[in-house]
This record gives C-alpha cells, sequence and structure tokens, in this order.
C-alpha cells in the first residue's frame, strides 16, 4: 500500500519536472500573432528609423513611440509620420498583449511593456532620443 | 497507519501549490531576453549565431 502510494507520488512529482523546468525557461514568443507582428513592425521600421534618427520620433518611458518634434518633419510628410507612430503603438500594445497572452498570464501585459520599454532604450541607437523616468526627452 | 498517504497527500498538495505559485511571479529575466529576441528582430540588429533574417543589410548603422 505504502508502496503503491509512494510510486504514484513519484510518477506525479516527475510529470511536473517538465513543467517546472518550462516555467523556469524562456517566454514563448513563437506563436503566429506575435510572428506577424514582428513581421509588420520590422517593414514599418524602415520608415521610421530616419524620424528616430532624426529626432522627430522618439521612444517613450512606456514602451511606445511619440512624435518629439514635428517641426524636423518637412510639411508634407507629416501627415505620414503621424500614422506611422500611431500604427507602431497600436503593434506595440498588440505585441506587448500576445506576449502575455501566450504564455498564459494576460495579467502580465503591463510587465512585459515595462520590460520592453527598458529594453527598447538599451538597444537604441546612439543620437535617438528617449523619455527618461520622469518623461523628459533625453539623446541617446 | 493512516498517517502516511496522509502525509503524502499533504506534500502532494504542497509541491503542486508550490509549482503554481512559481509561475505566478513575473519572469523578470525570461522576459527581457524574449524582449531583446524581438527587437534584435524587429530593428535587424544582427547578432552572430542569429536565424538569419530576410533582411538586406541596407539598415544597419
Amino acid at each position: 500500500m505504502h508502496s503503491q502510494i509512494l510510486r504514484l507520488w513519484m510518477v506525479v512529482a516527475l510529470l511536473w519536472m517538465p513543467l517546472l523546468a518550462f516555467a523556469a525557461a524562456d517566454l514563448e514568443i513563437n506563436t503566429p500573432a506575435i510572428s506577424s507582428l514582428k513581421d509588420t513592425m520590422q517593414g514599418r521600421h524602415g520608415q521610421l528609423a530616419a524620424f528616430y534618427a532624426s529626432g522627430a520620433v522618439g521612444l517613450t518611458r512606456d514602451g511606445l513611440v511619440a512624435v518629439r518634434d514635428a517641426s524636423l518633419v518637412p510639411l508634407a510628410q507629416r501627415q505620414a509620420v503621424n500614422s506611422l507612430v500611431a500604427a507602431e503603438n497600436q503593434d506595440r500594445l498588440a505585441l506587448y498583449r500576445e506576449i502575455a497572452r501566450a504564455n498564459g498570464h494576460p495579467e502580465w501585459e503591463e510587465e512585459v511593456r515595462g520590460t520592453f520599454s527598458q529594453r527598447w532604450v538599451q538597444k537604441a541607437a546612439p543620437g535617438w532620443w528617449y523619455q527618461n523616468h520622469s518623461g523628459s526627452w533625453v539623446r541617446k | 497507519m493512516r498517517t502516511f498517504p496522509m502525509a503524502m497527500a499533504v506534500l502532494l498538495a504542497a509541491t503542486v501549490s508550490a509549482c503554481v505559485t512559481i509561475n505566478i511571479y513575473f519572469p523578470a529575466a525570461a522576459a527581457e531576453k524574449a524582449a531583446d529576441k524581438i527587437i534584435d528582430e524587429v530593428w535587424q540588429l544582427k547578432k552572430q549565431g542569429d536565424a538569419p533574417a530576410p533582411a538586406k543589410p541596407d539598415e544597419q548603422k
């Protein structure tokens, strides 16, 4: 009787092991939704990069992008920049939400967003603008 | 004689709840790693050993 229960317990414990390992390892980011968001954002970056470099668009402290100085953009392009920024922010929010959801914790969305906000700035090229903790713009 | 199965049941419950607890906390390090991977792809910041992205090198600084 005891050895049976012990055996059962050991089997159950062993079954949990891969789950534990999984929890300690990487976050799931290979879902179709995340991949497609990545692709669109990668495509859009080709257009946004010049505006990051000129300082017209900057990285906000909450993991999004914003038009920092519209006067740096030729009048004819200003509407296009606004659209790019709006589309980028929509995708970024969707990305944070999808990562949280793909890992079974929709409530992690804000923390994912916080992590990203730091990593975007960390990986930004020199000369790009970002918001510091108090919200003022800083040139990297 | 019935205490042993009881003890096992309690231990099992503790193990299971511990597993659940672990997963409640936000895995900050894993999130950072995931963020870096995604940002590298979106901004096409190449590291050696990365999966080859279908990217042209004209975006590089």
